[in-house]
């Protein structure tokens, strides 16, 4: 049986890096007794993929892991046992089934919403140059990757963009074929303009991860992805 | 949320801030104004050696189960975040609660190796604590010490206001219900040290005198006040089944060191090696009961979802209720998806069959400690493990399917010859050659690797080897030299492989190790000129420790390389670790002989440790 679960990562949770965050949640579905399923072989492993990594000191409440159970029992237990052994900072939100052919939350992963807070109110001249950024048809930025460089162009990645006075909303296009992080638009936005990290610091929030429905040449059609599944009463 | 001691902005510059923020699973959080008394325990090592270690996670454990105690954890700042610390001038904070240690009433230290002395000044130092006893006010936490190296604590008996002598869970609740007695009647530390003192197991350095000969060894060691004792007794658990298992361990979220649960099956060793310090100090054997430790272990793993258990002991071949416990952990381990893993094994056909059972046999190597080349110094050191032993148990191992050895020695053991530091390349070409007549050359897949590893020795405090002399670095260069050579020329070499440590860490460590009280003005110097985390190899400066102990006017010959006599009084002779004088004597005596003693399950040495158990700790073992 496929789980899908939602998680939050707050606090000072965010100084603990991705890798860290999987091995603690393997550490939760022993503690919680989930009934995994394992995979074969003389050192077997639970049956666990995330979504997407969080960046060390990005927080979230729309994370997403799946893994594969024997059995469950109601959504609304599992998520009981597992918060009652999980650490402050995470806490699980949702359990749902998911169908047995659906990809996992990584394959499936288009999109993401994030909030980025930034520490004081944005003057107005920032604004106006945010505005100006977020009309460009095209920004090709240098993109480090672990074989190297690429180069990416920036514009059709952001799906939406609002600036509020001392926050922005952005959705992002997300996954394992193009990958746009709000990190990455906001060094392109202040290198664009010359300006310092000082100048405008920030902290990032996680707010959503989404799979896109739409057919080939359709529009896009996101659903959150713990709308793919269903809670088990 | 716990607010952090430091700011977003230093936690995201510095390497694994997850070293810094607390919050881990099990660890404890107490409300300031509840409790009484707060203790900040600390491993004077970076986070992930700290968390290793069982010791300190049994202390926290038993004092944190007292509502009216908060104890905390501290480790060592890495050395980017000690350079911002210093800098910024903040103060060294405790994980749990983030507050500063000096508020602390105690600052407890376990002090498990000698290369770790700068590292506990640098936690005073940060912490702001003066790093000298004799500075700190009532407004200073008390500093106490304890962990094997407090077997000799005459190197760092400036720094501490008391050591904790022997097993932490005896009389540290005592030490504490103490110093809530002395606060409640208005007394300052002094006082509190004062009546301290008169506890089993508490050394209070600076109520003792040291005078020195022209010779510049000891003439008298000497308490300064009625309540100090001449001899000061080691503290031990004399029931084991006593002491409250740990059953809730904290769970790091980084890896590290020892990322498992860990079952600790016995304390104490029968085995007599004479150049083993934990040998010595901790004996009498004493032994947990193996139904009791299966309970444990299913505890432990469900309050922690590790996912690998270890046992821990310093032989665990001895253990008699081994087969029942490996067994049954073996079952409880495949039930959970939990993997066993075994370490001091002695091999042999037991030990063979049930870590075929837990080990992938391709990838894992075989363990042999015969610490010397040469029967002649294996029996000098009273290793008791024959050349049969060695190639019979590899034999076995490789019908068994195992292809990597890996085998440990040391050099520069008293008496050594060039006979010996070859013969541990003979002695490794014969187990390879073990393998080309075990094993048909048809069967053979991949082929065999046999890889010896070399540490210099170092005599230790309380062991039948304590007065043996050190060599010179050079001296230690050409002895590895030589086993190199002789590896060469053996007819395998092509199989062997051969590692050695660089003998600079190993010169200072002897020093340290049977120091005495004039060391302290030379570690307290080479701290402010920079030293610090000595036993990592990187950051190891052994020019500039050298050049300090010179300018301190000390000569470190006369603690490495000097020829000590019987009559002489050692810094820690005061200390009675269980094993008498007499007894070392006898065996230091056997050992220049080169006679073998029987280890305890066989024949009572009469060693007099034996005090300290309520079952007879040398009874026949019935594995």
């Amino acid at each position: 049986m496929k789980i899908r679960i939602k998680f939050s990562k707050t606090g000072n949770l965010k100084y603990i890096g991705h890798l860290d965050i999987m091995r603690c949640f393997q550490k939760v579905m022993r503690r919680a007794e989930v009934d995994i399923a394992y995979s074969a072989g003389f050192s077997p492993h639970q049956v666990m993929s995330f979504a997407s990594p969080l960046g060390l000191g990005v927080t979230s409440e729309g994370e997403y892991v799946d893994i594969e159970v024997q059995s469950s029992q109601s959504s609304e237990t599992m998520l009981e046992r597992i918060n009652a052994v999980m650490v402050e900072g995470l806490q699980a939100l949702s359990w749902v089934k998911l169908p047995d052919r659906a990809g996992t939350a990584m394959s499936v992963l288009a999109a993401a919403d994030y909030r980025v807070a930034f520490d004081q109110p944005v003057p107005e001249a920032v604004r106006k140059q945010f505005e100006e950024f977020l009309s460009l048809d095209t920004l090709v930025v240098t993109k480090k990757t672990k074989k190297g460089e690429r180069e990416v162009d920036i514009p059709p990645l952001i799906y939406q963009a609002d600036l509020q006075e001392q926050t922005l909303f952005l959705q992002l296009c997300a996954g394992s074929a193009e990958n746009l992080k709000p990190e990455q638009v906001m060094n392109a936005f202040m290198d664009r303009y010359h300006m310092e990290p000082e100048q405008l610091r920030y902290h990032v929030h996680r707010l959503e991860m989404y799979a896109d429905l739409a057919e080939d040449g359709q529009e896009r059609r996101l659903i959150p992805l713990e709308r793919m599944g269903e809670v088990i009463v | 949320m716990t607010k952090l001691a430091l700011n977003e902005e230093i936690l995201l510059k510095i390497e694994k801030p997850a070293r810094y923020i607390g919050g881990e699973y099990n660890s404890i959080k107490k409300v300031r104004e509840n409790v009484d008394v707060r203790i900040a325990m600390c491993f004077p090592d970076v986070y992930e050696i700290g968390m290793s270690h069982l010791g300190m996670q049994i202390l926290y454990d038993m004092f944190n189960k007292r509502d009216d105690i908060w104890c905390e954890r501290v480790f060592s700042p890495w050395m980017d975040l000690h350079e911002i610390m210093k800098k910024e001038q903040i103060p060294l904070f405790a994980l749990e609660s983030q507050d500063p240690v000096k508020d602390f009433d105690f600052l407890g230290i376990t002090i498990q190796y000698e290369m770790c002395y700068t590292n506990i000044l640098q936690i005073l130092d940060l912490a702001q604590i003066p790093m000298l006893a004799a500075d700190r006010t009532d407004e200073d936490p008390i500093v106490m010490g304890g962990g094997p190296c407090v077997y000799n604590p005459e190197p760092l008996a400036d720094f501490f206001d008391l050591f904790y002598i022997g097993e932490g869970e005896v009389n540290n609740l005592e030490l504490v219900d103490l110093y809530q007695e002395c606060k409640k009647a208005g007394l300052g530390r002094r006082e509190f040290l004062k009546k301290a003192a008169g506890l089993p197991g508490i050394y209070v350095p600076s109520l003792y005198e040291v005078t020195y000969h022209e010779d510049q060894t000891i003439a008298s060691f000497t308490p300064v006040c009625k309540e100090a004792p001449a001899t000061v007794v080691k503290a031990v658990v004399e029931d084991m089944t006593e002491p409250e298992y740990l059953k809730k361990p904290v769970v790091p979220f980084i890896k590290v060191t020892q990322d498992r649960a860990v079952l600790e099956v016995m304390r104490g060793c029968i085995r007599g090696c004479r150049f083993c310090q934990a040998g010595m100090v901790y004996r009498p054997r004493r032994e947990r009961d193996a139904k009791e430790l299966l309970q444990i272990a299913e505890e432990i793993l469900k309050n922690t979802g590790h996912e690998e258990i270890s046992l821990s002991s310093l032989s665990s071949s001895d253990y008699s209720g081994l087969g029942e416990l490996v067994n049954g952990l073996i079952e409880t381990c495949s039930e959970h998806h939990v993997n066993l893993s075994l370490p001091s094994l002695r091999i042999d056909s037991f030990s063979l069959d049930i870590m075929s059972k837990v080990q992938d046999i391709k990838k894992s190597s075989l363990t042999f400690a015969p610490e010397a080349g040469t029967q002649r110094m294996r029996n000098l050191i009273n290793k008791g493990l024959t050349e049969e032993d060695i190639l019979e148990g590899a034999r076995k191992a490789f019908l068994g399917g195992w292809t990597k050895v890996k085998l440990y020695f040391m050099l520069g053991l008293p008496t050594e010859t060039k006979e010996d530091m070859e013969g541990i390349a003979e002695l490794a070409n014969k187990i390879a050659a073990e393998y080309f007549d075990a094993i048909p050359k048809p069967e053979r897949k991949g082929t065999v690797s046999i890889t010896s590893s070399t540490s210099f020795f170092i005599p230790k405090p309380f062991t039948p080897l304590q007065w043996a002399p050190m060599c010179e670095v050079q001296d230690y260069i050409d002895k590895a030299q030589t086993v190199k050579h002789a590896m060469k020329d053996q007819l395998n070499h092509k199989r062997l492989s051969y590692q050695w440590h660089s003998p600079e860490a190993s010169i200072l460590e002897g020093v340290f190790a049977r120091g005495d009280r004039r060391l302290c003005k030379a570690i307290l110097k080479a701290y402010e000129s920079g030293c610090l985390y000595d036993s990592w190899t990187e950051q190891f400066d052994f020019d500039k420790w050298m050049q300090v102990l010179s300018d301190c006017g000390l000569d470190y010959h006369f603690y490495t390389t000097r020829e000590r006599s019987l009559d002489e009084i050692f810094p820690w002779d005061f200390i009675d670790a269980g094993v008498s004088k007499k007894f070392l004597i006898r065996e230091w005596k056997r050992a220049m002989a080169e006679e073998v003693t029987p280890n305890c399950a066989m024949k009572c040495a009469g060693c007099s440790a034996d005090r300290f158990s309520r079952e007879a700790c040398h009874h026949e073992n019935q594995n």
